[in-house]
């Protein structure tokens, strides 16, 4: 008992020496690029800390954790698969399109309007990574040839809808489509900080809600063992008796429905409508999101927030004569030493545990030893 | 250790997307950032910002013509002035927060430049009544400290069909447009009468790089050039782009070929940038958006703010084409159509359509 305790702490501590090794490598590497620009190494990172202050900021901040959490927990389900979901941001902006067209069309009582709005939402993300569930079950394609193509299918078909011909309006002397304004009662109410900084989305709340239930049903139900089962050895998997096939199907289905959500805290709380100005991306930021905090809800959470962060608090730096780019290429960075210091952190844990075992081996053959001669 | 080349090929793609998805189009971004080397300690003298649309200072189109507004306004002034570059894919959320930071520092007028500012600008505005927010090709948000600032790309463009029609032998003309936004389809519909107006014999080749919300077509110069190369390829021998920075790649594959390349936005013929072509830019539909942002610059400066939508047109010299080149210059007929053209849009003989 003793043991298995002290293993799992030990577990606990290597699962957090990866991301800190990545963003301590990262930012060594960050300032060796601002020096070797010529640049002050350190006010930068002075100034977005600085900017941390201000409430406009940390709204900002909140908002887009909302929305990075969700994108990074659809990729996440996909990863648990070990699928590969790059079409996250299709799936999301989709979803997101289809959703304001429908919150348009559709008027209800408040709280009926909203879940209208969401249900399309979830639908239409798990219909379109369905797709590629369907093509990778049925005949073999892989999952990420398939996001990538219905990527650019998604975009299209979006560009198509917005047009004034089908669902498109354009308000007189603009010269952005949008998919018209969704009523007052399909407004996902949120909490007002002040008249300066904006409201809070109430999103935020249901994307921490979506966390919990993927903590749950990943680590406390047996669809959730089966599916990190599947993933993790699918013929092991398939011997005790999971249908992979069907595993994979139902993944992506959970996924494409994670990453629909993705776009409702800006829609619901936001803009309101669907506009060419609508964030495009944030399926790819998922991944880098979910590879950060190694699939765990709650490491997630915080890789979430240290890129919101990271976008928000840059736009300061373009005013004070610093690139914005020190943040896109700090990102650029945590992804790659990501890869590097996780697989040096596993190769040393499983030394250790190879070490170990063969000294437990070790003091038992020398225990039986002693107890033959004597 | 199976897992291993797994997790490197995602995380591999995953970068490379990633990178793919957000930093297209910097490479000029380093010189935006001149400007920026106050601290915004409440001086006086902060002057003018200028918030850029994707692309920015560089892309040798329409950033470029408001930097020169910028600029010359900043030297008149005497202003310390401010720049500010936005990323691909950001949200309307990213651009109010540029406006906000850029108006707590005090500068003012603050200029947005382009269309997709605009709900940006309307909840920004609202929030600094006593600064003035200049926008570029947008009406559709109004107040009080609002001066939007729009041009008839329509009228201009038509001038462009007329020349098409008039130099191109072949009878087959092209029109690349960046991104199939309303905007650009503007310019298609002004070089598409205009054409049909002067030789309704001759073809229009139309190609657009990326549709909305994929904003790589005003980015990405190799776009461009395969589809210039492509309406090359079926005959076209005059091709006019309203492309932003991906433009260039028009005019590089349309020069290469020794075709006529017609430019837009800025006069694309004095472009430091594309020097190597300009023999074969025959002529630039102009938008006279250094001016527009001078203007407003300088309202504000005299203590009579602009406000309101100001249309930049032929009539006053809002869109015009450029004559920096001799070749176009000589081309007595075709200097004599586009003059007589001119003068019927100003006069209301001439309707330009704004959709084709």
């Amino acid at each position: 008992m003793k043991n298995a305790f002290k293993f799992d702490r030990e577990r606990l501590l290597l699962g957090i020496a990866g991301p800190v090794l990545a963003l301590a490598v990262a930012f060594a590497l960050s300032v060796l690029v601002l020096v070797a620009s010529g640049l002050d190494p350190i006010e930068p990172f002075q100034i977005m800390f600085s900017s941390l202050q201000e409430q406009d900021v940390q709204v900002l901040i909140v908002n887009q954790w909302a929305t990075y959490y969700l994108a990074a927990l659809a990729v996440a389900v996909g990863f648990r698969m070990n699928l590969f979901n790059i079409g996250v941001d299709g799936q999301y902006r989709l979803a997101a399109v289809l959703a304001a067209i429908v919150g348009v069309k559709v008027s209800a009582p408040g709280p009926l309007h909203i879940l209208i709005i969401i249900l399309t939402a979830i639908v239409v993300g798990s219909i379109w990574a369905g797709v590629a569930g369907v093509l990778k079950t049925a005949r073999g394609v892989s999952e990420v040839v398939s996001t990538i193509m219905l990527n650019a299918i998604a975009g299209n078909l979006i560009a198509w809808m917005v047009l004034k011909d089908q669902f498109g309006e354009q308000a007189e002397g603009s010269n952005d489509l949008t998919t018209g304004l969704i009523d007052e009662s399909g407004w996902f109410p949120g909490i007002k900080v002040s008249d300066f900084a904006g409201e809070i989305y109430g999103f935020v709340f249901i994307a921490a809600a979506v966390g919990v239930v993927y903590w749950y049903v990943l680590s406390r139900t047996r669809f959730g063992f089966d599916l990190r089962a599947s993933g993790a050895s699918e013929s092991a998997a398939a011997a005790s008796g999971v249908d992979a096939k069907r595993m994979v199907l139902v993944s992506m289905l959970i996924s494409g429905a994670v990453a629909g959500l993705a776009g409702m805290p800006e829609l619901l709380g936001g803009t309101h409508t669907y506009s060419s100005n609508f964030p495009v991306g944030v399926g790819f930021t998922g991944i880098t999101i979910a590879l950060l905090g190694r699939n765990n809800p709650i490491g997630v959470a915080f890789a979430a927030l240290l890129i919101a962060f990271l976008d928000k608090a840059s736009s300061q730096l373009n005013l004070e004569g610093y690139p914005a780019e020190i943040a896109k290429i700090m990102q650029g960075l945590i992804v790659l030493s990501v890869v590097i210091s996780y697989e040096q952190v596993r190769r040393y844990g499983q030394r250790r545990q190879q070490h170990r075992v063969g000294e437990e081996l070790a003091a038992q053959a020398k225990k039986n030893r002693k107890e033959v001669s004597a | 250790m199976r897992r291993v080349p797994h997790l490197a090929v995602a995380v591999l793609t995953a970068a490379a997307l990633a990178f793919t998805a957000t930093a297209c189009g910097d490479d000029d971004s380093g010189s935006g950032s001149g400007g920026g080397s106050g601290s915004g300690s409440g001086s006086d003298n902060l002057g003018m910002a200028l918030a850029y649309d994707i692309g920015g200072r560089g892309d040798q189109s329409f950033n470029d013509a408001a930097a020169a507004g910028f600029d010359k306004a900043k030297e008149e002034f005497g202003w310390q002035g401010q720049e500010a570059e936005p990323s691909a894919g950001e949200s309307d959320a990213d651009k109010a927060q540029r406006l906000t930071d850029l108006a707590k520092k005090g500068y003012d007028p603050i200029v947005a430049v382009g269309f997709v500012y605009a709900p940006a600008v309307k909840q920004v505005a609202a929030k600094f009544p006593d600064t003035t927010f200049g926008i570029i090709d947008d009406s559709s948000v109004q107040g009080k400290n609002i001066a939007n600032l729009v041009f008839a790309e329509e009228q201009g463009s038509y001038l462009a069909g007329v020349v098409a029609a008039k130099v191109s032998k072949t009878k087959t003309v092209g029109f690349v447009g960046g991104v199939e936004t309303a905007l650009i389809r503007k310019f298609e519909a002004g070089y598409k009468q205009g054409v049909a107006d002067t030789d309704d014999s001759v073809k229009v080749l139309t190609k657009y790089l990326s549709q909305p919300p994929d904003f790589s077509g005003f980015e990405k110069p190799d776009l461009g050039k395969e589809a210039a190369q492509g309406q090359l390829d079926q005959n076209a021998d005059v091709i006019y782009q309203a492309a932003g920075g991906a433009g260039r790649g028009v005019i590089e594959a349309t020069a290469g070929a020794d075709k006529w390349a017609i430019g837009v936005d800025s006069d694309q013929y004095q472009q430091k940038g594309l020097a190597a072509y300009k023999d074969q830019i025959l002529t630039s539909v102009m938008k006279n958006v250094s001016g527009a942002v001078f203007d407003l610059g300088k309202s504000v400066h005299d203590g009579k703010p602009e406000t309101g939508v100001i249309t930049y047109t032929l009539k006053n010299d809002g869109v015009s084409l450029s004559q920096s080149n001799p070749a176009f210059q000589d081309m007595a007929d075709v200097q004599t159509a586009v003059k007589d053209a001119t003068d019927k849009i100003i006069n209301g003989d001439i309707k330009v359509r704004t959709t084709p």
